[in-house]
């Protein structure tokens, strides 16, 4: 299946550029292939589901994952200065992950059986569906993953079809939103704001990111300095070069020519997933695969604006790249669905 | 539109193909605004970026801003930052940890605890940042590390500032001490300015004061090689360090205190009362603060917190007593101000005093009473009957309203944190927190300082200073001004200054100090002995506070054991000179028996050394 081909060969690029980046560190890399192991295992199982099945559960997945991220924000753990886990005792969970999917999922069932373009009534429904979670998720904060959760509820809504004229407004309100939104960040999404604007201003404190990864991608040029080559990454410069930065690593040592590669094999995913979702035959599954493609391409999109210092850091890893294991295996589930939308499609055609 | 009702699927696939289509057109714009700024950033300014990671390695390190040092009011340094060596390891730079620790025996002794601290803290950090084996090496480990330093790639000698207090344990419950910065307390620091910074203060002023004492960080960009060793510093931006703290403290007067109260468990407490400034603040025994700055090892730390003197408990501001009879100076000044009493008016002490249709007899401390007593007499001698009576007719809530006003069972928001409240009981709170209702017994032994009332040195230290004043209060503090680094003083005043607490008639007043004076000058006084021969006035008041009694069927060796901690504790409040008070202390020796025995001959001392030694002092130096 070429979508499967197309992952395997990203992932691999992946585990190469994370050797040169962790140092050389085998035992990373060993970790990391665990992962990637489970992650398809993960996206095996899923694309057995039929489409119809997991319309049926997508609202209790909601609920679940809706109540678990409450219970998060009352006696979560606290890592990095934010509460997300959920400490079950044997593994710590993180339920917005699980919503990333259940969003998506919930918005195509709810508009599954329901006449397309959806009506005004049914769009509150959906923003109802969508902002709740998106919330909570930005109380933790997390405002990566809220980010994530929100685009895949929206992408969703776009390809129901709802009107041009709908988008343009909320967009506008969207912007005149934007003050209240800044009234409402952490001081810490507000200095990574401003440091965006201008890292100089506090090059010791969260300038440093945005500056050593601006070096680090500037310094590779067109050709990169040659893998296992970088300095940014390999004297430390660069805080987070395995995980969130990864993408300065790669662009350091193989340069706008490697850059160009790697958007490649990601537009044939997309393009890929794109293609699944207009097959598809029922409405959940298209809505669904639509959605949950058009959100890798955000992944993509945030992360690597992030690290050219266009976007504000906020922690969004390279989709199949980045070093850390939950963020991969919802993404492999994500492509297990879209998986099921495709093989199921046949079974039922033929 | 009209309403569409029917699931019309052909238009739904059109609907959705078409935007297919936009999202694929939208994708390939986005991805083109990345590859654009690629290119400014690879191409366009590849030039400028390369001289920057290749010529100029260019590293940023946080500089760690010096401490404020803190001073007594005498000029005595109460906390200093000493250099001291750690023996620190670069992770990364150590091919082998574990045999890189066991080849370091051979030169530096390691403890096994300090190994496992070690790993532990080798996990949490990122694997080019320094991890520190041992702190404070000697000057022989140093040399002999230094000599074979060669055979440790990634080891290294690190000079650093280690707090350092010079008065140890004299000063351990008001300075508090720093200690290294766990994990949850980087949560909330503002990880920038701390970004170099190890050790912040846990307890007293050191916490208290903690923004103005840790400065502002700096930082240098330095330029390193290939491997990583720093070649020249290319910019330095100093830290600036933390302000310089003159506290009000008198250390002489603390260590008067210190040595007067002796091997005994207690407390002392002197503010200057026309201020607020705290002089002395004591709890005995002390700690030796100095254990805590580098971590102090689970055994000592266990034995300091299991000992039954309890040295880590700071008496003065959490130590919760009952006021005893300190509290009738105040009691007889509300009665004159409310027309309670009028000051001839007296009440016949047989020795104990029932209420009516009682069995019960509460007894006056003197077995045979007093015979008849008036106010001044009732304070001087401390008759209980007397304020048994007085409590009667006062009732519970005159009494809480009016003793409230001297701040008893409120905390006086020193600027020392961990103050506990105390209590001033009331029908209200014995309701909410026994479920029962207000008795009039216990209306009787509030009047005398017993029951539920409870109150720290501190509290105690306050009240005799607003009494001295006449009903003003200043807050207790302990910082007089702080000086930054470019020698600008701050003042920093007390919040609450010279507010009206309690309003009485001056002739009221008058006649209670002068109650008071006789405590320790007539000589029927209760303390006439702590006031023999002194060469200034001073007003005083004893106390007993109880401590819960045993029970008569307890085994009697285990009693004879404990048979100390069961004794009361002494009591004494005092300021001089009666007039213009310049001084206002209280004085607690627990288990110390009578406040006249135990507690007001410190009193005395801590007066003669503040109103007459020092004055000698200063003269001597003047001339």
């Amino acid at each position: 299946m070429p979508l499967l081909l197309g992952l395997l060969v990203v992932c691999s690029l992946g585990l190469f550029v994370l050797y040169s980046a962790s140092g050389e560190n085998m035992d990373v890399i060993y970790r990391q292939l665990v992962r990637i192991g489970v992650g398809f295992a993960v996206m095996l199982a899923v694309a057995q589901i039929p489409p119809h099945k997991l319309a049926r559960w997508s609202p209790w997945m909601y609920g679940l994952g809706v109540l678990l991220l409450i219970a998060v924000l009352l006696v979560g753990d606290i890592g990095k200065g934010a509460q997300r886990w959920l400490d079950l005792g044997v593994f710590r969970f993180q339920p917005s992950e699980m919503m990333k999917l259940a969003v998506p999922m919930v918005v195509a069932a709810y508009l599954h059986d329901r006449p397309l373009p959806p009506d005004m009534f049914r769009i509150g429904v959906c923003a109802v569906l969508i902002v709740v979670p998106v919330v909570l998720t930005a109380r933790q904060p997390d405002l990566g993953t809220s980010l994530l959760m929100a685009s895949a509820g929206v992408f969703v809504l776009f390809v129901a079809g709802i009107s041009w004229r709908f988008i343009s407004i909320s967009g506008l309100l969207a912007i005149g939103a934007t003050p209240l939104l800044w009234l409402n960040m952490h001081d810490y999404q507000r200095r990574r704001v401003l440091t965006m604007l201008d890292p100089e201003q506090d090059p010791l404190g969260s300038g440093y990111h945005i500056i050593q990864s601006k070096i680090a991608v500037g310094s590779g040029g067109l050709y990169g300095k040659g893998w296992l080559n970088g300095t940014q990454s390999h004297l430390e410069f660069l805080p987070e070069r395995s995980t969130d930065f990864i993408f300065a690593v790669f662009s350091e040592e193989f340069g706008l020519i490697g850059v160009l590669l790697l958007m490649l094999l990601y537009s044939f995913i997309l393009l890929r997933g794109l293609y699944i979702a207009t097959e598809a035959q029922g409405t959940f599954g298209r809505l669904l695969a639509a959605g949950l493609i058009l959100t890798f391409f955000i992944y993509i999109f945030v992360n690597m604006g992030m690290v050219i210092g266009q976007l504000p850091v906020v922690g969004v890893p390279l989709p199949l790249i980045s070093y850390g294991g939950t963020s991969l295996v919802t993404l492999m589930a994500g492509f297990g669905i879209l998986m099921s939308v495709h093989t199921h499609r046949r079974l039922l055609s033929h | 539109m009209p309403k569409i009702t029917i699931k019309d699927v052909g238009r739904e696939n059109q609907i959705f193909r078409n935007r297919a289509i936009v999202s694929v057109g939208i994708i390939t714009v986005m991805f083109l605004i990345i590859i654009a700024r690629l290119v400014v950033l690879q191409v366009l300014e590849h030039d400028h970026f390369k001289t920057l990671s290749h010529e100029n390695r260019v590293k940023v390190v946080p500089i760690a801003p010096t401490r404020g040092l803190i001073f007594s009011r005498d000029g005595q340094v109460l906390a200093e930052n000493r250099p001291s060596f750690n023996l620190e390891v670069v992770p990364e730079r150590v091919r082998d940890i574990d045999d890189t620790v066991q080849r370091l025996l051979a030169h530096v002794e390691i403890s096994e605890d300090e190994i496992k601290r070690f790993k532990r803290s080798l996990k949490r950090k990122r694997r080019f940042e320094n991890v520190t084996l041992k702190y404070n090496l000697s000057e022989e480990e140093v040399s002999r590390f230094s000599v074979n330093r060669h055979w440790f790639s990634g080891v290294d000698i690190v000079a650093h500032a280690n707090r350092y207090y010079p008065f140890a344990s004299d000063t351990a419950h008001v300075i508090g001490y720093v200690a290294r910065i766990n994990e949850r307390e980087l949560q909330s620091l503002d990880a920038t300015n701390y970004s170099a910074t190890s050790h912040m203060g846990k307890s007293g002023i050191e916490k208290n004061y903690e923004e103005i004492l840790h400065g502002t960080v700096g930082y240098q960009q330095v330029e390193i090689n290939a491997q990583g060793r720093v070649l020249r510093v290319l910019e330095r931006t100093p830290p600036i360090p933390g302000d310089n703290l003159h506290l009000s403290l008198d250390m002489g007067l603390q260590e008067t205190a210190i040595e007067a109260l002796g091997q005994n468990r207690g407390s002392v407490v002197a503010i200057e009362p026309a201020t607020g400034e705290v002089l002395a603040l004591v709890s005995t025994p002390g700690f030796d603060p100095n254990l805590f700055v580098n971590g102090i090892s689970s055994r000592m730390y266990s034995a300091l917190r299991d000992s039954t003197d309890r040295p880590l408990f700071n008496r003065a501001l959490q130590g919760q007593y009952p006021p005893g009879s300190t509290i009738k100076p105040l009691l007889g000044m509300v009665a004159l101000e409310r027309g309670f009493r009028a000051p001839e008016d007296s009440t016949w002490c047989p020795g104990f005093f029932q209420l009516a249709g009682r069995e019960h007899k509460y007894r006056c401390w003197k077995k045979h009473g007093h015979g008849h007593v008036d106010l001044e007499e009732a304070i001087m001698q401390s008759c209980d009957v007397y304020f048994y009576a007085l409590a009667q007719d006062m009732g519970i809530d005159a009494m809480y309203s009016s003793l409230s006003a001297f701040s008893l069972g409120k905390r006086t928001g020193i600027d020392l944190p961990g103050e506990r409240s105390g209590l001033m009981p009331s029908r209200q709170w014995k309701r909410k927190a026994r479920s029962l209702p207000w008795y009039p017994g216990e209306t009787l032994i509030t009047g005398i300082g017993q029951g539920f009332t409870l109150s720290t040195p501190l509290q105690l230290a306050s009240a005799t200073a607003t009494m001295s004043m006449q009903g003003r209060f200043f807050q207790p503090h302990l910082l007089k001004y702080s000086v930054d680094a470019t020698q600008q003083t701050r003042d920093v005043p007390a919040k609450i200054s010279g507010k009206l607490m309690y309003k009485g008639k001056q002739e009221n007043w008058q006649q209670v100090t002068q109650a008071m004076v006789n405590v320790v000058h007539s000589p029927t006084g209760t303390a006439r002995k702590a006031g023999e021969g002194a060469s200034y006035q001073f007003a005083g008041k004893t106390g007993t506070a109880q401590v819960f009694t045993i029970k008569q069927d307890e085994d009697p060796k285990k009693r004879k054991d404990v048979a100390e901690y069961l004794r009361d504790h002494a009591l004494f409040i005092a300021f001089a000179p009666a007039q213009e008070p310049t001084i206002a202390i209280a004085i607690l020796v627990e288990n110390g028996g009578s406040g006249s025995a135990a507690a007001a001959p410190i009193a005395r001392r801590l007066f003669d050394y503040y109103l007459l030694d020092k004055s000698q002092e200063n003269s001597d130096q003047g001339s």
